[in-house]
């Protein structure tokens, strides 16, 4: 047990703790920042919208990365451990794909052949009220 | 950095694991896998009814209070990275605390789980007000009081999404919150020193980044898209 131990000290020093507390908290930082600039953009603009999460989903990936390989010290695994972790994982390509383009299908359909359902779905609200003590203005 | 590369056919030939890892950190591997999948599941479901909907409740109007702020504050994006934050630095703290177990320093492993409970205490503390204050706006499963952002009538699968995802994040967070306390007594007790390793601080570890990394996908899924 003491062999295997000190075999594993390799990896993970303090500094590198570090640069990798540093590294997930600048992605953070450009996450919150994409985040605020998101809300100055207007709806109609779905291209630069999209644009942005999809520079934020890349930002969440990486640190999700930056968790797995150091924090939890997979990179510094042998290779089987790693294959046997990620591989797996490599489903979720397929999953997300699938599921996102199957619920995208469903709106489109669901709009062209039932005009009702998108009637419904363009009739502006009032915001309610939700608060019984906010109602004194 | 790769001190550890044994040839392979060695690995494989017997009498010992081909992980090279012993057998309670290949199983929290193994059950943290089935966990990202539980998760994924719940995540990419989320991500279908979105995607299947013509309109969606705008987060920086949902998630846009502060404790203590006066009513109607408009500060989005600004209580759920505090929150980031927290989780963010108590999982570095349980990175040094593994780090001082594997230099045999006691007094470091204590110090770190103790600093890393206080930040899960913390991260519950924040998820425990944010509930209530939705609670309060009259949001909660099968009630949504927020329309959608373009001002249309939204559905409950918002709050149903939102208040289930964050919930089962929230009780894994809370458990791992115990398991670092139990981690702590035995710290404390001196059954690591008398096995003579620190290895189920490591897996204790595992587990609690693994909290971590789930909060990165529900907090960029819900807060920040």
């Amino acid at each position: 047990m003491e062999h295997t131990h000190a075999e594993h000290q390799s990896g993970g020093s303090t500094k590198e703790i570090w640069k990798v507390t540093i590294i997930l908290t600048v992605l953070t930082i450009i996450e919150l920042v994409l985040g605020f600039l998101m809300i100055g953009i207007p709806l109609e603009k779905v291209g630069l919208r999209l644009l942005i999460k999809g520079v934020i989903v890349i930002l969440m990936i990486a640190k999700a990365f930056y968790i797995v390989a150091y924090f939890m010290h997979l990179k510094h695994e042998i290779r089987n451990l790693i294959m046997t972790i990620v591989v797996p994982l490599a489903l979720f390509i397929w999953f997300i794909i699938a599921f996102l383009y199957d619920g995208n299908s469903f709106k489109n359909l669901r709009n062209t052949y039932d005009p009702h359902y998108k009637e419904q779905s363009t009739i502006k609200v009032e915001k309610k009220e939700h608060k019984p003590e906010a109602g004194k203005h | 950095m790769s001190t550890t590369t044994v040839p392979t056919t060695k690995l494989w030939s017997g009498g010992k694991s081909p992980f090279n890892v012993e057998y309670g950190k290949l199983m929290m591997w193994y059950f943290l896998m089935s966990d990202a999948f539980t998760f994924g599941a719940f995540l990419i479901s989320y991500g279908t009814i979105r995607f299947s909907s013509n309109g969606w409740p705008d987060p920086n109007e949902v998630f846009k209070s502060f404790p203590f702020a006066p009513e109607g504050v408009h500060a989005p994006l600004v209580f759920v990275s505090i929150m980031t934050f927290i989780l963010i630095i108590s999982s570095v703290t349980m990175v040094l605390a593994v780090h001082a177990g594997h230099n045999m320093d006691k007094k470091g492993v204590i110090k770190y789980m103790v600093m890393t409970i206080i930040g899960g205490a913390m991260f519950l503390g924040c998820q425990a007000w944010e509930w209530n204050h939705l609670y309060h706006e009259g949001a909660w499963w099968g009630s949504n009081p927020f329309p959608n952002h373009d001002g249309t009538a939204s559905s409950t699968n918002f709050t149903n999404y939102f208040f289930t995802i964050t919930g089962f994040h929230g009780f894994h967070v809370f458990s791992g919150v115990i398991i670092n306390i139990i981690m702590l007594i035995m710290a404390m007790n001196n059954s690591f020193e008398k096995r003579g390793h620190y290895l189920m601080i490591e897996k204790a570890g595992l587990y609690w980044h693994f909290v971590d990394l789930v909060w990165v996908f529900v907090f960029t899924c819900f807060y920040l898209i």
